[in-house]
């Protein structure tokens, strides 16, 4: 039973193991030396532990806590304030439907739906581990500003432009069996864990990372374009 | 056609390497910033972008040198110079493009900025679910550094500036620039009581500049050419160029960067008009926190003042389009989901507002009740506008007000039918064109 649902009390983190505190002090350190005072590296050390964990668990939370001399009530209140850290293990991928206004009414919602058939789970539910090893969890997101090529998903964040039921099927697919994806604007997908240590702060080392996708999408130069034909320049 | 694109932040896009040092370098990148360093003290730069009158590209407006104006000299506290790149209002896309291709006219413009309010220390606060933009900012940082445009002693002009890219976590409030503030502390991010206001007591208590990542990227442009150039684009109160970014029920929907005060109806000419076999119903000017217009509105110069004039917000000129296929009802109740999920929580307008918005609509929309429902909803944006402790609840009721005033008739159709007349299938983009319809 996950420290989300109504239960016994949670016996108190022990926090991690040595070891791997002693690993994710390197990381930790050099977040915490960016800022002028500890307390702002809070944001990206949650994201850090989710990088570990796959969610912000109690042991997460007492690591910032003790890395930022904070109370755990004082992190949990920040950690469960943002709807980017988990409460509960996301799969290898977190696949986003964005059903705001705009992308709901272009075919968003009907993506959802498709999308919570076809994995049989419901909003913000992991499926079961595939035969090939693997996990998404589903969500529906908000708008993600890219609106230009609604319908629009994400896996890991990272961009699926103008989708339809048909191809987001294929996409969750794809990622259940282990085959490679990769984003519309951005490189192949990582997992999960891996994506929240970008957002850590740290450079995705992978060659051609920050290459994929190219400079810009088919949508955001639409007006380069037709200046461009006039010949009309700034 | 008297439209004039004004391709400048969007101008080299289609290189494929536009968002590397070297590309930007091509396009003339990091010449302003020696200007500013070399050849102006910061009051000067201070001065030339106050007069070239750019404004707030983050939906406020506010003039950006004049926002520069305030932070207090000689005071003795380290300064922080913040870009606002939590882009997350709806309809907004814009600033993801260009930190995505262009991200390093951003840290010119953060360059120029922090040399300008004495700035040591800035921090670009993006929003967390855009992975790769987080990817390419690092990058373009780490590549800043490494030619000397940032650390110490840039371009040997004794000014030292460090850059942090901080990555968010999901929360559209930390877009308001004290919650945003309040979270780049480490904090839950909840707007702040101003007066102080962040020129004077902003992160750490000490004095900051909070900017939108469009304004920012605007300045090394305007020192390049200079106040007068920045001037033959837009109107004399709201100079300059921007991105019109159309999204929804047109034909080719996209970034458009043209002068401010060009129309919809201009921009619909350039984008193949509203889909095929379709015609306009509404639109945002701004995003969905901007009062809804219609087909009456193809005309209104999109800049701040006649915007404004006609009863809506210029924002961020989001111009999300729909089609009569569209419920206005079924578009309106999503957003009211949306900031009665993005409420943070601080103040009782709009967290207990929201939520009662979102029962009443759910009913509206199922048909049930009656007219008088109709008035609840009203009363209870009348509960919210101006009373809330920041602009969410002025936003949220935005949609809601403008939909009634435009569409009551709609609404009641719900009640009368029992429920939403519309069907849904027919506004996807994979929905059959109608042929001959119109």
């Amino acid at each position: 039973m996950s420290s989300t649902e109504i239960g016994m009390p949670v016996v108190p983190p022990k926090g991690y193991p040595q070891e791997v505190r002693d690993r994710l002090d390197r990381d930790a350190d050099a977040v915490i030396a960016r800022y002028p005072v500890d307390r702002s590296a809070l944001l990206p050390l949650l994201h850090l532990v989710q990088a570990e964990e796959g969610y912000v668990s109690g042991d997460g939370i007492k690591y910032c806590a003790d890395k930022l001399d904070l109370t755990t009530a004082e992190v949990s209140g920040v950690a469960t304030f943002y709807s980017m850290y988990k409460r509960q293990q996301v799969g290898d991928f977190h696949v986003g439907v964005c059903t705001n206004t705009l992308c709901a009414v272009l075919g968003g919602d009907e993506i959802f739906a498709a999308l919570k058939q076809h994995l049989g789970v419901g909003n913000d539910q992991r499926t079961e581990v595939s035969a090939e090893g693997r996990s998404l969890t589903l969500e529906h997101i908000e708008c993600n500003a890219a609106c230009d090529f609604a319908p629009v998903m994400t896996v890991n964040w990272e961009f699926f432009d103008n989708m339809t039921p048909e191809k987001a099927k294929q996409l969750v697919d794809d990622l259940l069996a282990g085959r490679p994806v990769i984003a519309t604007r951005g490189p192949a997908v990582c997992s999960f864990r891996e994506t929240e240590r970008i957002l850590a702060g740290f450079e995705d080392l992978r060659e051609d990372a920050v290459r994929g996708g190219g400079s810009a999408g088919p949508e955001s130069l639409v007006g380069l374009r037709v200046a461009q034909a006039r010949g009309e320049t700034a | 056609m008297t439209l004039k694109l004004a391709p400048v932040l969007s101008r080299a896009w289609d290189e494929q390497d536009s968002y590397t040092i070297d590309g930007y370098r091509r396009r003339d990148g990091y010449t302003a910033v020696r200007k500013a360093l070399t050849q102006m003290t910061p009051d000067e730069v201070i001065a030339e972008v106050k007069e070239s009158g750019l404004r707030g590209r983050g939906g406020g407006g506010f003039p950006t040198g004049v926002k520069w104006s305030f932070i207090p000299q000689g005071d003795g506290k380290p300064h922080y110079f913040v870009v606002n790149a939590d882009e997350s209002e709806p309809g907004t896309c814009k600033d993801i493009p260009t930190m995505l291709a262009n991200p390093h006219e951003l840290i010119e413009g953060i360059i120029i900025g922090s040399y300008a309010i004495r700035s040591g220390h800035a921090f670009i606060y993006v929003r967390g679910e855009v992975t790769h933009v987080v990817r390419r900012l690092l990058a373009a940082v780490r590549e800043a550094y490494a030619a000397g445009l940032l650390g110490k002693d840039i371009l040997g002009s004794g000014f030292d500036l460090e850059l942090v890219v901080h990555v968010g976590a999901g929360a559209y409030i930390c877009g308001e620039e004290t919650a945003l503030l309040d979270s780049l502390e480490g904090r839950r991010g909840q707007p702040r009581n101003r007066p102080p206001f962040p020129a004077v007591e902003g992160l750490y208590a000490s004095p900051t500049v909070v900017n939108n990542v469009e304004s920012v990227a605007s300045v090394p442009s305007i020192l390049r050419n200079g106040k007068d150039w920045f001037r033959t684009f837009g109107s004399e109160k709201s100079p300059g160029f921007g991105f019109f970014s159309l999204s929804g029920h047109v034909t080719r929907p996209g970034q458009y960067e043209a002068g401010l005060g060009v129309t919809l109806g201009e921009l619909l000419e350039l984008a193949g008009g509203i889909r095929h076999g379709h015609r306009l119903k509404f639109w945002t000017p701004g995003g969905s926190s901007t009062p809804l217009f219609t087909d009456e509105h193809l005309d209104v110069p999109l800049d701040f003042e006649n915007v404004a004039a006609a009863g809506s917000i210029l924002g961020t000129r989001a111009l999300q389009i729909f089609d009569e296929t569209t419920c206005v009802v079924r578009a309106a109740l999503r957003w009211t989901e949306f900031y009665a999920h993005e409420s943070c929580g601080k103040c009782t307008p709009c967290r207990e507002g929201t939520y009662w918005l979102v029962q009443a609509y759910r009913r509206l929309e199922a048909g049930q009740g009656d007219e008088a429902e109709l008035e609840k909803l009203l009363d209870i944006c009348d509960n919210i506008n101006g009373r809330a402790f920041c602009a969410l609840g002025d936003g949220a009721v935005a949609p809601i007000v403008s939909s009634i005033k435009y569409f009551r008739d709609e609404y009641l159709d719900h009640l009368r039918h029992g429920g939403c007349p519309f069907d849904p299938a027919r506004t996807t983009v994979w929905a059959p064109a109608l042929t001959g319809a119109f």
